[in-house]
């Protein structure tokens, strides 16, 4: 485990835990961009690395911060397994600076694997992509990464895996008989660095993340394709990440339609950056009155329920 | 003093036997396995639906009867403890599983299902749930979520809180809200990971949604056997230091080996001051491969004695000697204390040699069986009730053992949870002011404090509402005298 203060770049923090052959398994996105850690925490963000040992909300042991009655408050601790009290660490994931300001995170790690290889399965329609995933997802493999992304009027399929170097060529090869097709991609590296930093995103282009369910996928993704808006699905579409060319509220009410929710994360500020269907708001609005009786922080979610 | 208004109330929708009023049906729910306390509810309401907990939570909170969620009372801390004449919600028959989605991985279970028939009806996909309490078999997944539960295998893949996308509950007001969702993902504050591990004070789970993961290839386990506790507990820093990830990694001393051969005749080394099991698991090749390595990393830690398991009964035996070790400790002695902290796995050598130093002082046996890879001990203290002054000498060192944890900058609990068996240990963990917070939070969602009332908090006995004048809460308006 490690312990930060929350101004810390992901990258300073990735570059120590590899000294130590450790790193941040939830992957979280942007951190060549100079992201933050508290950054990564109040925004929830989790990369493709997800898929193999869970998010950011999986690996978050304890926190310090300040709330909105300017008290530094302590909650969980400094040991990979805690039981006392209430998470309110877990509150400040995804919080978007309603709840506090963090000061400082422990979180668990993991040894980061020797070596990754991967597999890309492309030409695929949506539906051969979903049963594939699904078919995966009962499966014994264990995937470091699973994403979808259209291309070129079909669909690609990148399959990562994660070991000792001596052993990936054989877990490659049956992951590919066990699929049927599939080659290995030449340059492992660049292209989970493609997803990371958003380098795929159009010019211009804001960014939105959507929780998702492999059910909830086909409707999305028409949605998206309808509006041509480029996308990426990750943790065999368990997230989708949404390059929107459109307003926000536009985006909002698309997703209010299909029973989903989202987050904006890139492009002009806005007030609501929760979009579309919400979860929970009575009791949300129970932990920000508390934490913040006095409104000194943004309402959670522009005060719209 | 039951109140005979809201027991009024309960009978109008609540058939005789499921509202029970008499004291012999009330004794079996005066405590869970936290034996040592004790007290009798008014009523207990055997509820069937989740509409029928949805109302009595309502009629409680109408008539400001405290009440306690309820799932098989294995609460090694006394979380299910009911309060004095208050409402015992029990939800073993809410025991549903409402829905399985083996391709999104995800089962949608009623709190009442037992943790390891969620696993048996997902293994027939290729999948399981993952934390595995040594209750498993008779814990409820209610209970898991208010624990935030864990076991031998929560090493790789984390605790409850870990496997719980959402959660539909009730809370203490009637107000039945849904938290999170069935992605891996969320928006906004993970507020389905906040009320994991709540114990109870937050409301009652109604249904929840956890993920399953795929059944591992191939599993690979090693028994070592050392002369030393210590040198146990040295290893498993050498294994975490080793960048290998087990999926389990426990230590049993020799006293609680002698428990679980005696009761299971696992074919653990009967001489050995310690044992460490540790398991590799996933796909068949790379297993194999880390296996070696593992090996080599036991054999440097200096055990006099390795032994690999050579089939599935091999594993199986290894595991049903550990996972029975704590019921099995009972043969040993006519009570003991079931102790949980935390230190960092740097200093699990150390710890343990302190629990060894504080057992011989106070002249009490301790057996230890605990979750080594995360650093979360388990020392079973025993005692006879029948000797005067034991329990309390038991209960000091127990005591003196939480300190030890805290002082190795760890925690009081790892995963039973404080219920009133810790709250006093609250303050030794956080400041005051991390407790008040806490306590506005807890107001802030039970303004009565009815749900758990006396739990976890210290002096959560409703302070508030007996203080005289008015609480600050109230000046704010948060919460207001019913
Ligand atoms: C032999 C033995 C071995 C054990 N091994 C382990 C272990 O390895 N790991 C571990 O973590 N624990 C272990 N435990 C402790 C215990 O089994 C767990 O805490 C378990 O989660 C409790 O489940 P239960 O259904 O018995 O809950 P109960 O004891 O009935 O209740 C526990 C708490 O949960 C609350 N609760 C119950 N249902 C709900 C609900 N639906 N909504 C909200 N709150 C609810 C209760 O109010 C109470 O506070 C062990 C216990 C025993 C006796």
């Amino acid at each position: 485990m490690f312990t930060a203060l929350a101004g810390t770049p992901l990258a300073e923090v990735q570059a120590a835990l590899a000294e130590h052959g450790q790193y941040l398994p939830f992957d979280p996105p942007l951190a060549a961009a100079g992201a933050t850690l508290g950054g990564a925490v109040a925004t929830g963000l989790s990369g493709s690395g997800r898929r193999r040992y869970g998010g950011v909300r999986d690996f978050i042991i304890g926190m310090r911060y300040v709330d909105g009655q300017g008290r530094l408050v302590r909650s969980g601790g400094k040991v990979v397994k805690n039981a006392a009290g209430f998470d309110q660490h877990k509150l400040l994931v995804g919080s978007l600076g309603s709840l506090g300001v963090i000061v400082e995170v422990s979180f668990k790690v993991f040894p980061q694997p020797l070596a990754f290889a991967t597999l890309q399965i492309s030409g695929l329609s949506l539906a051969s992509a979903i049963d594939t995933i699904g078919r995966l997802s009962t499966s014994h493999f264990d995937l470091e990464a699973l994403d979808l992304l259209p291309a070129e009027g079909a669909y690609t399929l990148l399959l990562r895996i994660g070991g000792p170097a001596a052993v990936l060529p054989a877990r490659l090869e049956h992951l590919r008989r066990w699929q049927g097709r599939g080659e290995a991609v030449a340059d492992d590296a660049a292209i989970w660095q493609r997803t990371a930093t958003f380098s795929w995103l159009p010019r211009g282009a804001k960014l939105a993340k959507a929780p998702l369910t492999l059910a909830a996928l086909p409707a999305l993704d028409a949605m998206l394709a309808s509006c041509n808006a480029a996308r990426r699905y990750i943790d065999g579409s368990n997230l989708a990440w949404i390059a929107w060319p459109g307003a926000w509220d536009e985006l909002d009410a698309q997703l209010l339609a299909l029973g989903l929710s989202g987050v904006a994360l890139l492009g002009p500020p806005t007030e609501q950056p929760l979009l579309g269907l919400h979860n929970g708001a009575n009791l949300a609005a129970r932990i920000k009155q508390t934490l913040d009786p006095e409104n000194k922080f943004p309402p959670l979610n522009g005060g719209k329920q | 003093m039951p109140n005979s208004a809201l027991i009024d109330a309960l009978a109008t929708f609540l058939p005789v036997h499921r509202l029970l009023r008499q004291a012999a049906e009330l004794a079996p729910y005066e405590s869970d396995a936290l034996t040592a306390f004790r007290s009798r509810p008014g009523a207990v309401v055997l509820a069937e639906t989740q509409e029928e907990v949805v109302r009595v939570v309502e009629l409680c909170h109408r008539h400001s009867v405290p009440f306690v969620a309820r799932g098989s009372g294995t609460s090694l801390s006394g979380g299910s403890l009911p309060v004095a004449g208050g409402v015992v919600i029990a939800l073993n028959r809410l025991n549903r599983i409402v829905h399985l989605d083996p391709q999104r991985r995800i089962a949608v279970v009623e709190p009442g299902v037992i943790n390891l028939d969620v696993t048996k009806a997902a293994a027939p996909h290729g999948l399981y749930y993952a934390p595995d309490p040594s209750s498993q078999l008779i814990c409820t997944i209610g209970g898991n979520v208010a624990f935030n539960s864990g076991g031998a295998h929560c090493l790789k893949y984390g605790m409850t809180a870990n496997h719980v996308l959402g959660i539909k509950a009730v809370l203490p007001d009637g107000a039945v809200v849904q938290l999170g969702g069935d992605s891996l993902e969320s928006v906004g504050p993970d507020l389905a990971g906040f009320f994991v591990g709540s114990e109870g004070l937050f409301g009652i789970a109604l249904e929840i949604t956890v993920r399953l993961l795929p059944r591992p290839e191939l599993y690979r386990t090693v028994l070592a056997a050392y002369h030393s506790l210590a040198a146990a507990g040295d290893a498993v820093a050498q294994v975490v230091a080793s960048g290998l990830l087990p999926g389990a990694m426990e230590i049993m001393d020799n006293l609680a080996i002698q428990a679980a051969e005696a009761a299971v005749h696992a074919g653990y080394p009967r001489d050995a001051a310690a044992l460490l099991i540790v398991e590799l698991e996933g796909e068949r090749v790379q297993v194999e491969a880390e296996f070696a390595h593992l090996l080599q990393v036991v054999e440097a830690s200096g055990p006099y004695e390795v032994r690999v398991a050579k089939d599935d009964a091999d594993r199986a035996r290894i595991w049903k000697g550990r996972k029975s070790a704590f019921s099995a400790v009972g043969r040993l002695s006519p009570d003991y204390i079931v102790q949980d902290g935390v230190v960092p796995r740097s200093r699990l050598g150390e710890a343990l040699a302190a629990i060894q130093r504080l057992s011989a002082q106070h002249g009490l046996r301790v057996a230890n069986v605990f979750h080594a890879g995360d650093g979360n001990l388990h020392p079973l203290i025993l005692y006879s009730g029948r000797t005067p002054g034991e329990l309390e000498r038991a209960e000091t060192l127990a005591g003196e053992i939480l300190n030890l944890c805290i002082e190795l900058g760890g925690s009081i609990t790892g995963e039973h949870g404080v219920g009133v068996e810790k709250r006093a240990y609250m303050p030794a963990m956080f400041n005051p002011v991390d407790l008040a917070v806490m306590n506005e939070l807890r107001l802030a969602i039970d303004p009565k404090e009815l749900a758990n009332r006396g739990k976890m908090l210290p002096d959560g006995d409703a302070p508030s509402l007996t203080h005289p004048g008015i609480h600050p809460l109230e000046q704010q308006g948060v919460i207001s005298r019913a």
